[in-house]
C-alpha cells in the first residue's frame, strides 16, 4: 500500500530545481513563525476562560488576538543579559539548536496529498530523530548557564526525554508496521479505510503521553517546574533567546500533534461523508484538536514527581509499547 | 526525476532558512535592545540571594544508569524500523524472531526492575 504520491504544489508551478527547493524552505518556514503563535494564542484564552478569566483583551482590539505579536516586538527590545559565569558561546547557540531542529521537522508533515514539501521515505524516522534533537539544545542552555537550577532542569529534561523517547518511538513502529511504509503520505493513506487510533487505540495513548512528556508540559513539565527550580533550564535566559525557547516549545506542541495526527487521526483524510470540506482543512482541524488537549491538560493535572514520572515510562509504557508490537506483528501476519 | 540527494536539498534549505532566522532575530535584537550590564544584572540569578558555591555542581549518578538502558533500547529502535517495513513479507519466521529480539531484552528490563535501579532515589 505505498502511496501514490502526488506532486507538490509548488512543483507543478515551478520547474526549476533551485527556485522550488527556496520556495518550500520560505514556506515552511512562515508555518513555522505562524502556527506556533496560533496555538500560543490559544493557550492563553483556552487557560483564561477555564480559570473564569478573559485572557489578552486588548492587544489588535479584537479578542487580544495581535498579543503574542505584541510580545515578540517587546522581546526584541529587551536586554540581552549573559551571566558573568556562563559560558557565553554555548549559551547563545542553545536556543538555535533547541528551535531549528523543530523547523526541519516540518519539511515532511503532509497537509493533502499534493501540499508538502517533501515526502520522503524514511519519513517518519526523520521525524522522530529532528524531534529528539532539540533537547541538546536545553541540555547546553542549562550548562552554559552556570546555574544550579538551570543545571537541574537540564539533567531533568534529559532523563525525561531517555525515558519518554522509547515509547514514542515504540509506538511509532508499530504504526509502521501496520501501514508497511515509513513515508508520512504512505501512513495517511494506509488509513484510506479506517484511521489507526481504531487499531491501535492503546498505541495512541501511549504516543499522545509521550509527546506530552517529550515537550515537557504538563503535567510533566518537571524540568522546567517554576515552583521548584525557577525556570528549570531557562532560568537566566533574557529578551529574545528565552523567546526562541518559547516558540520552540509551541512549535513542538504544532510538530507533535501534527505526527499524531498522521500516524493515528488519518493525517489529511476527511471522515465517512465529509470528504466535501478540503484535506488541508481537516489536517488543521485535528492538529489543532491534539493541540488543545495538550493544553487542557496544563489546566487541569498538578505537576508530577520525578520517580513517578520515570517509573510510569520504565514500567508501563515501554512494556506496553514491546507488547504492542508483538501483537500487531503477530495479527498482520496471521490475517 | 530528482536524485536520492538531491530531495534532502528541501532539509537543507530549510535548516540554511533555521539558522538564518536566528541570526537575523539575534541582530536585530543587538541593534534594537539596550545594553546596560550591572555587576549585580550579570551575577548568576538564585531567588535574588548572593549565589553559593559553583553552578556547575555534582550531580546524581543516577542518570547513567538510566541512560545506559536507554541507549540499549533506543538501538533496538533502529533495528526495528526496517523489519517493521518488511515482515509481512517475510511472514511468521520473522516475527518469533523479532519476539525472540524484543524478549531479550524485556528480560533485561525485568531484571534492571528487580535490581531496584529504575528506583529513582
Amino acid at each position: 500500500m505505498i502511496a501514490q504520491a502526488g506532486v507538490s504544489v509548488i512543483e507543478r508551478w515551478i520547474s526549476s530545481y533551485w527556485l522550488v527547493i527556496v520556495a518550500k524552505a520560505a514556506v515552511v518556514l512562515v508555518f513555522f513563525l505562524v502556527a506556533p503563535l496560533l496555538v500560543g494564542y490559544m493557550e492563553h484564552k483556552v487557560l483564561a476562560h477555564m480559570q473564569s478569566r478573559l485572557g489578552p483583551m486588548y492587544a489588535g482590539r479584537f479578542h487580544g488576538w495581535a498579543q503574542l505579536i505584541a510580545d515578540g516586538i517587546k522581546f526584541v527590545q529587551k536586554e540581552d543579559v549573559i551571566p558573568r559565569a556562563a559560558d557565553p558561546w554555548v549559551f547563545s547557540l542553545a536556543p538555535g539548536v533547541a528551535m531549528i531542529p523543530y523547523i526541519a521537522l516540518f519539511v515532511v508533515v503532509p497537509f493533502s496529498d499534493q501540499i508538502f514539501a517533501l515526502n520522503l521515505d524514511v519519513g517518519i524516522f526523520f521525524v522522530m530523530a529532528m524531534s529528539s534533537v532539540s533537547v541538546i539544545g536545553i541540555l547546553m542552555a542549562g550548562w552554559a548557564s552556570a546555574n544550579k537550577f538551570s543545571l537541574m532542569g537540564a539533567l531533568r529534561a534529559a532523563a525525561q526525554l531517555m525515558a519518554y523517547e522509547l515509547p514514542l518511538v515504540l509506538a511509532a513502529a508499530s504504526v509502521v508496521m501496520q501501514a508497511g511504509t515509513l513515508s508520512m503520505i504512505g501512513i495517511v493513506e494506509a488509513q484510506e479505510r479506517y484511521w489507526f487510533v481504531l487499531s491501535q487505540p492503546i498505541g495512541f495513548l501511549i504516543f499522545f503521553v509521550a509527546a506530552t512528556a517529550e515537550l515537557s508540559r504538563p503535567p510533566f513539565d518537571m524540568p522546567i517546574a517554576d515552583s521548584e527550580i525557577i525556570f528549570g533550564a531557562f532560568t537566566e535566559y533574557t529578551g529574545l533567546k528565552f523567546a526562541f525557547f518559547l516558540l520552540s516549545e509551541y512549535g513542538g506542541i504544532v510538530a507533535f500533534s501534527a505526527i499524531a495526527s498522521v500516524l493515528y487521526l488519518g493525517g489529511y483524510q476527511a471522515p465517512p461523508l465529509l470528504s466535501a470540506i478540503p484535506a488541508p482543512v481537516w489536517m488543521a482541524a485535528k492538529v489543532a484538536a491534539l493541540s488543545f488537549l495538550i493544553i487542557w491538560l496544563r489546566a487541569t493535572y498538578p505537576r508530577l514527581r520525578e520517580d513517578q514520572l520515570q517509573r510510569f515510562s520504565w514500567l508501563l509504557l515501554i512494556p506496553l509499547a514491546l507488547a504492542q508490537i508483538l501483537v500487531v506483528g503477530v495479527v498482520k501476519v496471521w490475517v | 526525476m530528482e536524485t536520492y540527494y538531491q530531495s534532502y536539498g528541501v532539509v537543507l534549505a530549510v535548516l540554511i532558512a533555521g539558522v538564518a532566522l536566528v541570526a537575523v532575530a539575534f541582530g536585530a535584537a543587538a541593534l534594537l535592545a539596550p545594553r546596560r550590564p550591572l555587576p549585580a544584572k550579570l551575577a548568576t540569578y538564585e531567588c535574588g540571594m548572593d549565589p553559593v558555591g559553583e553552578g556547575w555542581s555534582q550531580t546524581q549518578i543516577r542518570y547513567y544508569i538510566f541512560g545506559f538502558l536507554f541507549v540499549i533500547f533506543d538501538v533496538e529502535s533502529v533495528f526495528l524500523f526496517p523489519w517493521a517495513r518488511v515482515f509481512e513479507g517475510l511472514g511468521m519466521t520473522a516475527v518469533v524472531e523479532m519476539a525472540i529480539f524484543i524478549g531479550i531484552l524485556a528480560l533485561g528490563l525485568v531484571y534492571a526492575w528487580r535490581k531496584g535501579v529504575l528506583r529513582w532515589v
